[in-house]
């Protein structure tokens, strides 16, 4: 496989020069410095690294650049709209769903690709939807509250 | 400028001479740190009496025992420095909550500088809880005094009567004619210095405005934008990423190493010097191939083997590296005869509990980056010691303490398990041999193999009481996990609680709460057997024993909360209670579980948490809750298997942690004492998940777990009793 030249990141087309057996996250972080993505296990099993490939939530860790070549990837980065928060950004910081903030990002992501896929997702579709991205410290009854606060507001004529 | 000194002798540190040309022992550093900072005022307390080490804070001439400065710029501009660092437990909000107080100015005006061996005095480390009983403490008096310095200033400047000053909201006000000063007016082109001693008054909890309330989490915004940099986020000029060579067990040595294949490698340093061989190349992959390339031969001495620990922790008492330091208190001194005490008892029960190793699994594993310019050393770093992670970095890389600096930026968690220098002083060793900064980030797997564990151990009671419920006799060893909370709160005239030191088969030490866990584990499963062998509702049974007021409290407010009875059929409740670093705690859980299934799931802990004068009830709860997660992790279903020198499960595929799907329903209560001293909290909730979990599942089945990991393969593999 050739070089990756090119990567479409929050609706930007970023140059890189990246060989594409890498991992996407480490592209993501090290070559663009978009560093909301984190390393939590690199083996797709803590969802600190999720972003949003083609609107599908992916181990970014797990994934090779060459696969995301060509396709529109979301980040953490790209949630807010300049100073203006995503409502689920807003709903972690009214809900305080978070500790150290680690896994913040892939909450946030994996948050995302649930509500897009199903607005009304219930409180067992967020456990269940979510399972695979673990808060070391704890904060998951707050999450799905915050995940269920921001459902409401998207519908409210959020983003 | 002028350049004042506000400064005296540290003779008498509570009395301050405003105006006195100071005998400032310290002109030189003070004219460093102003330098930094630009000038205006510093007011920095001085520790009378403080039992301080050697090491010495940032501006390296400082005395030892300064805890905490303050610097208010000639733009008005508040900036706190202190040692402690902020792993999620929100000491950064608490800390920032304390100053707002007592400097009466808004939290966003405020800004914490921390764990920057160069910028904040010398600290001992954020561990221990110690952050709010100690260091907001002495923040609350530095910003106390800021204030009444200020206002002194304000007096001086506007030739007004001090009496009418006071500050509000961040500025000076008169009274009387409504002119404000802002801090900057006061500060501007001044060049201020103030030592101040640990008896300034400050703001009693009852009158609190700032603190006592839940402010939200002051770097929440830039954590759900991407924004904020983890060590593992710092990026330098020219980076090179950094892996090192493991060995295939704990103990194993280096006979050979071939790297020749490796430094044939484009752009890649390797670093071979003793056993510690690594390589540093451009990109991560880079750096895979070439740790890969390396070919080396190890000796592996024979290990103690996984399937007999207890056995082992029995049979290997001793001071070697097993040893203290995390053990806490030694159990404290025999009472009556325990013997006499048993021999009066009614009923007697004795039983042996044991705790497994396991891992902190911070989420964001050991990272460092180093950099190196003039032999001055940099490194960026997620501990929670720097002070003692710059003292091993000056020595294992033979530099004088004064040419290192550690910076922790804000970090993905640690619960006990970062006390360490593993990835900084592997980063400075790589930046040192490649002449450019250098990151080291652990793989998740180097985090479960090579950091260090909760020790396992084994606890031996044996127990007595009298028909009416009296407790008569307690004896209990603690063989390894360690004495923290060791003693019993109820009250037993024959009693003997010890800690035995023994070898460890694995590296352990510091972890949340430490072995408060286990000791509660084995005390409070201990008290429910006894209750159920006297027929005794477990609460009532342990309230009649209890003089101590604070823990009764919790446990009358948990059971009350959680509606304490008899449970649903298919479900157990249990209760367990204790107290440990000063603040006290009660957990009532709901499990269901069923024999035939083995299917255990807890469905409900409502937790009582008690530690004293509430400072941030919001983070409080969320502490609160994150330790009832963890706390059922190692309840539950963790734990380090490991053989020979070697970890078997160190994957998260095969290490499982508490996810959402293992979240019961999860309730606070705070009994929030105003009339008493803020404690730390991040670590106590979590004693009394584990015994409280046990004794549910206990009356739901009628089966007594007495290991942790509980359940670990569902409740009918280790369904023993005894």
């Amino acid at each position: 496989m050739a070089t990756v030249k090119e990567l479409q990141v929050n609706g930007v087309r970023r140059a890189v020069e990246a060989d594409p057996e890498r991992s996407l996250l480490s592209v993501l972080r090290d070559d663009l410095d978009l560093t909301g993505c984190k390393y939590g296990c690199g083996e797709g099993r803590c969802g600190a690294c999720t972003v949003l490939l083609d609107g599908k939530p992916v181990r970014s860790c797990t994934t090779r650049v060459e696969a995301a070549a060509g396709k529109p990837i979301r980040t953490v980065e790209g949630l807010a709209k300049g100073d203006k928060l995503h409502p689920l950004q807003q709903a972690f910081l009214d809900c305080d769903a978070m500790q150290c903030g680690y896994c913040t990002s892939g909450m946030l992501m994996s948050a995302l690709a649930l509500l897009s896929q199903q607005p009304d997702a219930s409180r067992e579709d967020v456990v269940r939807f979510m399972n695979g991205n673990i808060c070391r410290c704890g904060t998951y009854q707050r999450i799905v509250a915050a995940v269920e606060q921001a459902a409401k507001a998207m519908k409210g004529g959020g983003q | 400028m002028s350049e004042q000194s506000l400064v005296e002798v540290p003779i008498e540190p509570e009395r301050y001479e405003f105006f006195e040309d100071p005998a400032f022992a310290l002109e030189l550093d003070r004219r460093d740190f102003f330098r930094i900072v630009g000038g205006g005022l510093v007011v920095a307390l001085f520790l009378r009496g403080l039992a301080a080490p050697a090491q010495r804070g940032g501006f390296g001439n400082q005395p030892d025992d300064i805890g905490a400065w303050l610097h208010v710029g000639e733009d008005g501009a508040v900036t706190v420095y202190t040692g402690k660092v902020e792993v999620g437990q929100n000491a950064r909000t608490s800390l920032t909550q304390a100053v707002a107080e007592e400097l009466r100015t808004p939290v966003e005006r405020i800004r914490l500088v921390m764990g920057d061996t160069q910028m904040v005095p010398y600290d001992g480390g954020t561990f221990g809880s110690g952050t709010t009983p100690r260091m907001a403490a002495q923040l609350r008096r530095v910003a106390a005094a800021t204030r009444e310095l200020l206002l002194d200033l304000a007096a001086e400047q506007g030739k007004v009567e001090r009496a009418a000053l006071a500050v509000q909201d961040g500025k000076v006000v008169d009274s009387g004619t409504k002119k404000t000063f802002g801090f900057g007016e006061l500060t501007k082109g001044k060049k201020l210095t103030k030592t101040i001693g640990q008896d300034v008054k400050t703001t009693p909890a009852g009158e609190w405005k700032v603190a006592g309330t839940s402010v939200p989490k002051v770097e929440a915004r830039a954590i759900v934008t991407g924004g904020h940099r983890y060590s593992s986020d710092v990026k330098r000029p020219g980076l090179l990423f950094g892996k090192v060579l493991r060995p295939p067990t704990f103990k194993s040595t280096l006979v050979s190493v071939q790297t020749d294949d490796a430094k044939a490698m484009a752009g890649v340093t390797v670093v071979h010097d003793r056993d510690f061989v690594a390589v540093a190349a451009p990109t991560e992959q880079a750096a895979e191939r070439a740790l890969a390339a390396l070919r080396a031969e190890w000796k592996t001495p024979t290990e103690p083997p996984g399937d007999d620990l207890f056995t082992y922790l029995k049979e290997h008492p001793g001071g070697g590296r097993g040893g203290g330091g995390f053990g806490g208190r030694g159990g404290g001194g025999p009472r009556g005869s325990v013997a006499d005490g048993l021999k009066d008892a009614d009923h007697k029960v004795e039983a042996t509990y044991t705790v497994a190793y396991i891992a902190h699994v911070p989420l964001e594993p050991r990272a460092a980056v180093a950099e190196w310019a003039d032999d001055k050393l940099t490194v960026w770093t997620g501990t929670q010691g720097p002070f003692r992670v710059r003292s091993d970095l000056a020595q294992k890389l033979g530099i004088p303490e004064g040419r290192v600096r550690v910076i922790v930026p804000d970090t993905g968690s640690g619960y006990g398990g970062k006390h360490t220098n593993e990835a900084a002083v592997e980063a400075a060793r790589l930046a040192k041999a490649a002449g450019k900064p250098v990151k080291v980030v652990w793989t998740r797997e180097e985090e479960f193999t090579w950091a260090y564990f909760r020790p396992a151990g084994v606890i031996e009671v044996k127990a007595g009481a009298k028909k009416d419920g009296t407790l008569l006799a307690w004896e209990f060893h603690n063989y390894n996990s360690g004495g923290s909370a060791i003693q019993t709160p109820y009250a037993v005239p024959n009693s003997r609680q010890e800690f035995h030191v023994t070898e460890s088969p694995l590296r352990q030490g510091s972890y949340r709460a430490l072995a408060a866990t286990a000791n509660h584990f084995a005390r409070e499963s201990h008290m429910d057997d006894l209750a159920r062998a006297l027929k005794l509702d477990p609460l009532a049974f342990r309230l009649q024993n209890l003089k101590d007021e604070r823990l009764r409290a919790v446990l009358e407010a948990a059971a009350k909360r959680f509606g304490w009875g008899k449970a649903a059929d298919g479900h157990g409740f249990g209760i367990a209670g204790g107290t440990e670093k000063g603040s006290y705690v009660a957990t009532c859980a709901e499990v269901v579980a069923d024999v035939k299934t083995g299917r255990v799931k807890v469905v409900r802990l409502v937790t009582a948490f008690e530690c004293g004068a509430v400072v941030n009830p919001e983070h409080l709860k969320n502490q609160v809750e994150g330790a009832a997660v963890m706390g059922l992790g190692g309840a539950l279903f963790e734990a380090i298997r490991f053989d020979k020198g070697k970890v078997l499960n160190p994957r998260l595929a095969d290490y499982r942690v508490p996810r959402f799907a293992d979240t019961p329903l999860l309730e606070t209560v705070l009994l929030d004492r105003k009339d008493l001293r803020s404690e730390g909290a991040g670590e106590t909730p979590i004693v009394t998940v584990a015994p409280a979990v046990g004794n549910a599942i206990f009356a739901a089945t009628g089966i007594r777990l007495r290991s942790l990991p509980m359940v670990p393969n569902g409740l009918k593999a280790p369904a023993k009793d005894g």
